[in-house]
């Protein structure tokens, strides 16, 4: 048996149990396959693709297929500019992802509204949906980006479940 | 005995959707599988840059008109700088001329790689994506090398090109032209014999000859349609007459007809970057003579006074052009790229119009899947090669 | 080609329209007035010597504080003897210039987007309606006294397309038709 004041998370030396709570457990199998929603509006969304293609491969980092429905998804990486009549089919595709899920917004347009501070696109998505983690770039490297997923892992294992 | 109640379906092909290549939404109505009509719906992705492009100087409009066709992106400031340079009357040396040309094809090769990768997904080869954006990531690579960014290099610039290029350049570029065919010849190889591939693209989305030209539909559609314009040969413009390429053309006019030209020319275009490559120097001229657009070296600035003030002028409040308009086309891989360009004497454009080839075939479109099942409309809306931020802009 | 020839061909085939050649760095251009912008396309599309059969580009520029205010620009090309050509259409902020759909259908589209961005009015087109911006934006952006930067917050949901009365009836009709058959 282990003697009081071991610490009680953890190997126990004499018995096969590893010990943690539960929402260690959930938080650590929600980050590890974070599964995002296409949502690519535009040069963002190349980059996006080019992490997950075979170089910056996402799925290493639990990212494996990204979703076509935003029902069977988890995430949604808003990679692009979004414009002002875009942003009622964004919401819509937002309040349909089922909880828990969390967005990333990618690149500066969707942070901040990027180069283009004028009549048509949103300046920053985070008026339209609450945004996790931003990636800054005009693309970002899809190493960025990959930054800024771990990032988010990061989050998500500190949070609440 | 109830009588079969028949009526059409509407589905909305909605602004998110995996197969449309971007924000583009198709309200389909359906009999059954059949498409009997086909509303498309663009302005997901508008974005105002040739509002934003009137309040910026004209060399400073060439980030912004970059992200219009965002696959092409250096075709699209390539033909802003050859317009802007047509209004102020300049004339470029034979090696900035070759290194565009360099450029050029290189873009052509990524953005058809892109489309190559997207379409064959979409119609169910998916690891074609990767074979291209495996390719593509080594173009990715020679645009770092170039200018220091992957996809918006903004390297040709209004008056020549940003700096010379850098050492290692050649070794690059030669060393992807090297690889390149072979790879062309892999991928070919899983798709022009491939029955499932011929099957579903071969009768499909006829576009004929006339209607091509009716629609304004130009580029690869047309040339698959028996057409054989190409702005390269009947307007030429850089050091294109120089060079020795041939520009295929086929007369079915189907999505098959469509993916064998744009095959045929990634191949050209490595013919093209092969000769251009031998005949760029690895250092000397890269941009014209014209003090007022183009600032002179950095040693001089610091020792020269003259130089100095010129640097000043030019990052202060820019060259201005004379009034006056200009339309300039290039072959773009779309297409008829071109840009029409309005000035009123000052440093600033009144006016900035990118033709919009993808604009057009969208518009097509709800004709060309008129009759077909939707299984066609994922097939077509690929094999136009629809780039939604050049739609938008 | 020389503008002048084209005015000349022109002028043996259509009837009392007032041609201007105009001055360009790169293309021929004329000024064509609206009313005989459609007889002119078709002359410049049909005739064998000019076989304009492709219509590049329609766009339009605002030249505010001059009057006419705005001019629309047609950018025509002929493959078959390798020319180019500029149209220009001078037009009024409430002036109608007709539309040239019925002569090459790509004309549709890009002249939506005018409507959209400029306000000029196509007389004739069959769905003249927004294109680039949303159904029911006020205001045509490209204007010159329209700005670059608006502050208007964000809609982030879409207007109902029934009232609750018709959602109803729609539920109870869908409700019986199921049990019928």
């Amino acid at each position: 048996m282990t003697s009081p004041g071991v610490h009680d998370h953890g190997l126990d030396p004499e018995l096969p149990i590893l010990t943690t709570t539960v929402e260690r457990v959930v938080q650590w199998a929600r980050q590890s396959a974070i599964w995002p929603a296409q949502f690519g509006l535009a040069c963002c969304a190349i980059e996006m693709m080019a992490m997950a293609a075979s170089r910056y491969d996402i799925a290493r980092f639990g990212a494996e297929v990204f979703r076509g429905s935003p029902r069977q998804s988890d995430l949604m990486i808003v990679a692009g500019r979004l414009s002002r009549k875009m942003a009622p089919a964004m919401r819509r595709v937002y309040d349909q992802m089922p909880d828990p899920k969390w967005v990333i917004s990618m690149g500066a347009c969707a942070s901040v509204g990027g180069v283009f501070d004028n009549y048509a696109i949103v300046q920053g998505v985070d008026q339209v949906v609450p945004v996790d983690v931003y990636v800054p770039g005009c693309p970002p490297r899809p190493e960025s980006l990959i930054y800024g997923i771990v990032q988010l892992q990061q989050k998500i294992s500190r949070s609440r479940a | 005995m109830a009588e079969l109640r028949t009526e059409t379906m509407t589905v909305n092909m909605g602004p998110q959707h995996p197969s449309t290549h971007g924000v583009l939404r198709l309200v389909l109505e359906l009999d059954g599988e059949i498409v009997h009509s086909a509303n498309p719906t663009i302005g997901y992705l508008h974005t105002g840059i040739e509002k934003t492009a009137e309040q910026k100087t004209w060399q400073q409009v060439i980030p912004l008109v970059e992200r219009m066709d965002y696959l092409g992106a250096q075709s699209n400031s390539l033909a802003y700088a050859l317009c802007v340079e047509r209004m102020l009357g300049l004339e470029m040396p034979t090696r900035v001329q070759d290194i565009r040309v360099l450029i050029a094809e290189l873009q052509r090769l990524s953005s058809h790689l892109i489309w190559l990768g997207t379409h064959a997904m979409e119609v169910g080869a998916v690891s074609m994506l990767f074979y291209a954006i495996r390719e593509r990531e080594l173009l990715l690579n020679i645009n770092e090398l170039m200018a220091g960014f992957r996809f918006f290099p903004s390297y040709i610039r209004v008056g020549g090109l940003r700096e010379d290029l850098p050492r290692g350049f050649h070794d690059a570029v030669n060393a992807f032209l090297t690889r390149f065919p072979a790879k062309l010849d892999e991928y070919e190889g899983l798709l022009t014999k491939n029955d499932i591939y011929r099957r579903r693209t071969e009768g499909v989305g006829i576009v004929s000859h006339d209607d091509a030209l009716a629609w304004g539909l130009l580029g690869p559609i047309a040339r698959a349609a028996g057409s054989d314009y190409d702005v390269r040969k009947y307007f030429p413009y850089l050091t294109y007459p120089s060079y020795d390429f041939n520009v295929p053309t086929a007369t079915e006019g189907d999505v098959y007809a469509r993916y064998r030209v744009r095959i045929q020319e990634m191949r050209e275009s490595v013919k093209i970057c092969m000769q251009a490559i031998k005949r760029i120097t690895p250092t000397g001229a890269f941009a014209c003579d014209d003090r007022r657009v183009v600032p002179p070296p950095k040693d001089k600035v610091y020792t020269e006074m003259e130089a100095l003030i010129q640097h000043f002028l030019i990052y202060s409040q820019g060259f201005t052009v004379p009034a006056g308009d200009a339309y300039v086309p290039i072959e773009g891989p779309r297409g008829e790229h071109g840009v029409y360009v309005v000035s009123d004497g000052s440093n600033r454009p009144w006016r900035v119009k990118m033709r919009a080839p993808s604009l057009l075939a969208i518009q097509a479109l709800s004709t060309v899947i008129q009759g077909g099942l939707i299984a066609d409309v994922v097939a077509v809306i690929g094999s136009n090669d629809v780039v939604m931020g050049d739609c938008d802009r | 080609m020389d503008a002048l020839v084209i005015i000349d061909t022109l002028r043996a085939l259509v009837a009392d329209v007032a041609y201007e050649p105009g001055t360009s760095v790169d293309a021929t251009t004329i000024y064509v007035p609206a009313d005989g912008l459609v007889a002119t396309c078709l002359a410049l599309r049909d005739t064998e010597s000019l076989r304009f059969t492709v219509l590049v580009e329609v766009t339009a520029a605002d030249y505010l504080p001059r009057d006419p205010r705005f001019e629309v620009v047609y950018h025509l090309l002929s493959i078959p003897h390798r020319l180019r050509l500029r149209l220009k259409v001078r037009a009024g902020a409430s002036d109608a210039v007709p539309t040239v759909q019925g002569v090459w259908p790509a004309a549709g589209w890009l002249e939506r987007e005018v409507w959209d961005m400029f306000g000029v009015v196509f007389d004739g087109h069959p769905d003249l309606r927004r294109l680039l911006m949303p159904e029911d934006w006020e205001g045509h952006p490209q204007r010159k006294d329209y700005p670059v930067q608006i502050r208007k917050t964000v809609q982030t949901y879409e207007p109902l397309q029934v009232t609750q009365e018709e959602f109803r009836a729609n539920l109870e009709r869908d409700r019986t038709r199921r049990t019928t058959h």
